[in-house]
Parts: C-alpha cells; sequence; structure tokens
C-alpha cells in the first residue's frame, strides 16, 4: 500500500476559541477605557 | 433577500464609536481564522486560546485609544498581530523551555533532585564516622600530616613548615598513613563506601 508522506494538518476550519476566551474579551472590553489627560491617554478598567 | 454582510470597516468604526456588539461581530467573524492560524502554528489548543486572547487585547487597546490606522483591513492587522505574538512566544519557549506532563512524558524524568536523600547521609556520616576512628587509631605523626593534607587542605610545603620536618619527610609519613589506613581496613574488612 501507498504511504502517506503528507502531514495531517493541524488546524482546520471549524476550530473557535473557548467560549470563555470570548466571554472574556467581550467583557474586558466593555469595562475598558481611556482617559485622555493632556497629552497621555491613561487607560482604565471598571471593575 | 440577500445576506448583506457589513463590511469590517464599518463595524470598526461603530465599535470605535461605542458599539460593543460590533467586536462582537467581528470576533465570531474571524474567529475560526484567527483562531486556526494560531492553533498551526502552536498546536496546543490552551496556548492558542492564550495568544488569541492577547491578541484580541491588543486589537481592543488600540482601537479604544483611538490609535488604529485604517490604511490597511482588519483581518491582516489583526493576523499580524497574532503571528508577532507567535513569534514572542517561540522566541520565550527558546530560552526558557517548558515541559508540559504528558501520559508518556513525566516531568520528573528530566527533574531531578542534587541533594542526597535522607539514607544517603545517614551512611555518609557513618562512613566519616568510622574514618575518623581509623585515623585516630594512626601513630600521631602519620595522623598529624594526614589531618593538615585531607582536613585542612595545606600544602606538603605548609605542613613541613608548621611540622618542622622536610617537605620528603612529610610525604613519606603521608604515604605511610595511607598504607596503614588501607592495611587496617582490609584487615577489618570495613566497607567505607555509599
Amino acid at each position: 500500500m501507498a504511504k502517506i508522506y503528507s502531514k495531517k494538518a493541524l488546524a482546520n476550519s471549524t476550530m473557535k476559541p473557548k467560549k470563555e476566551t470570548v466571554s472574556f474579551l467581550l467583557n474586558y472590553s466593555k469595562a475598558l477605557s481611556f482617559v485622555k489627560v493632556g497629552k497621555m491617554k491613561i487607560e482604565c478598567i471598571a471593575n | 433577500m440577500a445576506n448583506v454582510q457589513i463590511p469590517d470597516a464599518l463595524l470598526v468604526r461603530k465599535y470605535v464609536a461605542g458599539d460593543e456588539n460590533a467586536l462582537a461581530s467581528l470576533i465570531s467573524r474571524h474567529q475560526s481564522k484567527i483562531y486556526g492560524f494560531i492553533y498551526s502554528k502552536i498546536g496546543d489548543r490552551d496556548l492558542s486560546d492564550d495568544i488569541f486572547q492577547d491578541t484580541f487585547i491588543k486589537v481592543i487597546k488600540t482601537l479604544k485609544s483611538n490609535s488604529y490606522n485604517e490604511e490597511g483591513k482588519f483581518l491582516p492587522w489583526v493576523m499580524r498581530i497574532a503571528h508577532n505574538l507567535i513569534v514572542d512566544y517561540f522566541r520565550k519557549a527558546q530560552k526558557m523551555p517548558m515541559f508540559r506532563e504528558t501520559e508518556e512524558f513525566s516531568i520528573f524524568s528530566i527533574m531531578s533532585d542534587n541533594n542526597p536523600n535522607i539514607e544517603t547521609q545517614m551512611i555518609t556520616s557513618q562512613v566519616e564516622n568510622d574514618l575518623q576512628k581509623l585515623i585516630d587509631e594512626l601513630p600521631n605523626d602519620q595522623k598529624e600530616v594526614l589531618v593538615m593534607r585531607m582536613y585542612q587542605d595545606l600544602s606538603f610545603k605548609e605542613i613541613s613548615e608548621l611540622t618542622g620536618v622536610s617537605i620528603n619527610t612529610a610525604l613519606g609519613r603521608m604515604r605511610y598513613a595511607l598504607m596503614n589506613l588501607r592495611k587496617v581496613i582490609e584487615k577489618n574488612q570495613i566497607i567505607l563506601t555509599n
């Protein structure tokens, strides 16, 4: 039988990050804001 | 009705203007491509999730701080961030290799405690005590040279100066001390190893 030398693709198109990761990002985005003080931008995270 | 997709650029503008749902749409639209890209390089689900998260943290920070420059397209920009983070990860991993325990590989196979265990410590202390007793049995002149050489780490020149004998005499005493020790050890069949 012929040998298959090609490597199996590691990733496929259906791969998705964990729901927790996405949910964390959305919450992080909601909590994050930037406050402009003069020329500086200060990062603020709401609790 | 045709399914019209809002362009990325418009979603980005909406997000910058404060529409948090726009970010959810962008993530949901591109998550497979970005995550698949990261996983294809890293090959570990958890690490890929970490890098995916760090990528979007950078995206969020850049967009929220109004530092995003709309010249390029959104997806290639995010992919570039992910690519840079992957490079950073490999750089770090090269400096400090990380091993994960699996069924075939145990972390303890490459980790060892160099300190002697309690059994070795007891044997060593026993051997040292036995040797001390044997040395005490040697004639005084030989014992003196042996102790100075082995325990006090003095040179034969220093020993000869301290004992007031020639270097050759000190060497001879050391030789006889060792020969006598060997004799006693062989005669009494003492095992001095651990």
